[in-house]
């Protein structure tokens, strides 16, 4: 299933809820809107739905416009933040409610077959009540698979669930998207769930939408600096910078021996680094930032290190877990090969090289 | 300041008579004396009802209390001396800021003097100095929350300082700063504080020691990198980490290990029993290897994702799935693929019924 978006808007009263975009989900295909609560992805999904009417532009399914058309008469399933089920039904019943509807045969099967994918098969007897809500988040989307539409919506399905859950979870669901084929939009705050669920990602702030492609094409490839903010946990690491005549000299003194393109002679620009480039054992042709520990967070698999230093404050990750006491020196080190640079507007000017293809 | 043992059940209905009747299973527990200590688990874990009856809010259905050897099962939380930390702030919209800091102190009768230089220091570590005489009720939630936690820690006569997951309406972005104001607090004042958290960042930036539980059971009292390189139990390994530790079945016969159809040699200075055992591997530490290398298995690659900041792989291996966890300059790889997987090294635990063999 195709669908467009031609140049839509919302506003609601004088306010711009949605600036004129236009965008062609890659269909078949999982498609994340990533932004922070507010940025617009809620509203965005409910024109794609047909649960709201854009105030400009068309959507095209297929090549027919359907602005207008409300949602019962598309074929769309949607799945949101809180864990919504018939309460009074069993949760066979649930799963089965989409197919009834249309007087599907066969429908026992299917049920027991996509409980089993979602691991709910033990509970087909039960009311949704009497289930964890990481069971019950796993009906409703049972549900919104049963229907088998071919363009699926969910906004931020897994942000109530505690976090292993939430692994859980994503990972079956990538599976599961892969094997259904429908085109699937899915909403979320966190760059990692993006990355996890791969796919396309359309990066969305403040009501604009400001980039879309393939996600690690977007990741790697930020268009702007604003597309770099919403798309790094830990946030990217920037640095103001003067073009000099020996390369960049950054905030508080070191000199990156970059030869920026000639767009960017004379003015400040701002230099990208993202927390996995920062290290504390130097390599050949590395330039070091001297600084402070403010906090070592330890996330298990990662630590964070803030560090204090004249170029600001960065954060650097690192693999595992490692202990730093609050105050102590420590020098952090990166290539500058792996900077990324952003001019006077704000727009990318330069990547790091990445060593591998798609 | 107390030292603080518990040794007790809890049972929220009578008669207990297995082990899924228990919201506490019996256990022995010390928190040390100026110890920072988090309880961390998913939901229904059972870390909050310890919490309580550490508290004095419950009263556990078998067994004691002690701070410092006297018994105090059967006191409340103001006889018990304990300051309290809530999700929510629980403050005084009509008062300043200084009066709401200074409010526990005003209650126990503390001299003028002294409220004043306490109010001062605490606010200075908060860095609530600059709203000291703005009334509560303008400020944003974290600032409240910030309100709290100060007249949580106004007190230096306390026993202990519990925390119930106070950092749940700080905003994503502010919730490291807290997190070191709390870290540096603990050094700086030396309080016994337990801290209550399903986040497993929160509990192991925060804490000294982490007590992980699950279903009414402490399973592992440790820092934080025991919990991720000596995971006592495998709920443990399965639960620090994104993604958590691999378990593989195998067998040990003698000096080798029969893992994924292949006979290894046990690494050194591991005496196992003969018999079946699961291997726990973190995705961190499972190394690419070259064809048949020695100590190596066969595993054929399901998936790759380009997560940003590593690749993380999803292969096949006889007996079961490893997830590994890449740099970003690995071999291409395609699903599909033949691959060979360094599993065993001096990293890997061994479990015999999900408790570790030491």
């Amino acid at each position: 299933m195709q669908l467009v978006l031609d140049g839509i808007g919302k506003k609601v009263g004088v306010e711009t809820w949605l600036h004129p975009m236009s965008l062609a989900l890659r269909s078949g295909a999982v498609t994340v809107l990533l932004g922070a609560t507010q940025a617009g992805k809620t509203s965005l999904m409910r024109l794609m739905a047909g649960l709201d009417t854009p105030t400009a532009g068309r959507v095209l399914v297929d090549g027919r416009d359907v602005t207008g058309v409300p949602v019962r008469h598309r074929d769309v399933s949607m799945v949101y933040q809180q864990f919504i089920n018939y309460p009074s039904m069993t949760v066979a019943r649930n799963i089965a409610s989409p197919m009834r509807l249309r007087r599907q045969v066969d429908v026992d099967t299917r049920v027991r077959e996509l409980a089993a994918k979602l691991h709910i098969e033990p509970f087909l007897d039960r009311l949704p009540a009497e289930l964890s809500g990481g069971q019950q988040q796993r009906v409703a989307l049972a549900r919104a698979l049963a229907k088998r539409a071919p363009l699926m919506l969910l906004d931020e399905p897994l942000v109530n669930l505690d976090y292993k859950l939430r692994e859980e979870l994503r990972e079956e669901l990538t599976q599961l998207f892969a094997t259904e084929g429908s085109t699937v939009v899915y909403a979320t705050t966190e760059p990692a769930e993006a990355l996890l669920l791969g796919g396309y990602t359309a990066v969305l702030d403040q009501g604009e939408l400001l980039q879309y492609g393939p996600t690690v094409d977007v990741f790697h490839r930020p268009r702007s600096l604003r597309v770099a903010r919403a798309f790094s946990d830990p946030p990217m690491n920037l640095i103001t910078a003067e073009v000099a005549a020996d390369g960049l000299r950054l905030r508080g003194g070191p000199v990156l021996p970059l030869a920026p393109s000639g767009a960017l002679t004379g003015g400040s620009v701002t230099v990208g680094l993202r927390a996995s480039a920062l290290r504390v054992v130097p390599r050949e042709h590395d330039v070091a930032l001297p600084g402070r520990v403010e906090l070592a967070e330890i996330s298990g698999s990662d630590t964070f290190v803030h560090v204090g230093t004249a170029a600001g404050e960065l954060v650097m990750q690192l693999t595992g877990v490692h202990y730093f006491e609050l105050g102590a020196v420590l020098t952090v080190w990166f290539s500058p090969a792996q900077a990324y640079l952003f001019d006077a507007a704000g727009d990318l000017s330069m990547a790091p090289q990445r060593n591998r293809g798609q | 300041m107390a030292r603080i043992e518990l040794d007790l059940a809890h049972a929220y209905r009578p008669n207990p008579r297995q082990d899924g009747d228990y919201a506490l299973l019996p256990l022995k527990m010390t928190f040390e004396d100026g110890g920072a200590y988090a309880l961390l688990g998913p939901s229904g874990c059972g870390k909050t009802t310890m919490l309580n009856i550490t508290s004095g809010l419950l009263v556990p259905s078998h067994g004691k209390v002690l701070f410092d050897g006297r018994d105090v099962t059967r006191l409340s939380p103001q006889e018990r001396n304990i300051a309290q930390v809530f999700q929510f702030p629980v403050i005084y919209d009509t008062m300043t800021v200084a009066e709401n800091l200074a409010f526990p102190l005003r209650n126990r009768h503390v001299p003028d003097e002294q409220i004043r230089k306490r109010v001062g220091e605490i606010a200075e570590m908060l860095d609530l100095s600059g709203q000291l005489n703005r009334r509560a009720a303008g400020l944003a939630a974290d600032a409240k929350q910030k309100i709290s936690l100060g007249r949580g820690l106004v007190r230096s006569d306390v026993s202990a300082v519990l925390f119930d997951e106070p950092l749940t309406v700080i905003d994503p972005h502010l919730k490291w700063q807290l997190r070191r104001k709390l870290k540096q607090i603990h050094h700086e004042l030396k309080l016994t504080l337990i801290y209550v958290t399903h986040d497993q960042v929160e509990a192991l930036t925060f804490a000294d020691q982490v007590v992980v539980m699950t279903r009414g059971k402490a399973v592992q009292v440790g820092p934080a990198d025991a919990l991720f390189e000596r995971p006592q139990h495998t709920f443990v390994g399965h639960f620090i980490g994104s993604p958590g530790m691999n378990f593989l079945p195998a067998e040990v016969q003698g000096s080798s290990l029969l893992l994924a159809g292949r006979t290894l040699l046990l690494p050194r200075r591991t005496a196992l029993p003969a018999g079946p055992v699961k291997v726990g591997i973190r995705p961190e530490y499972v190394v690419i290897a070259a064809s048949d290398a020695q100590g190596a298995v066969p595993a054929r690659v399901q998936q790759v994702q380009d997560v940003g900041t590593h690749l993380m792989l999803t292969a096949e291996v006889l007996g079961g799935r490893v997830k590994a966890r890449l740099g970003v300059e690995s071999p291409e790889l395609a699903p599909g693929d033949t691959v060979w997987l360094q599993l065993v090294g001096e990293h890997t635990c061994f479990y015999v019924n999900e408790e570790l063999v030491p």
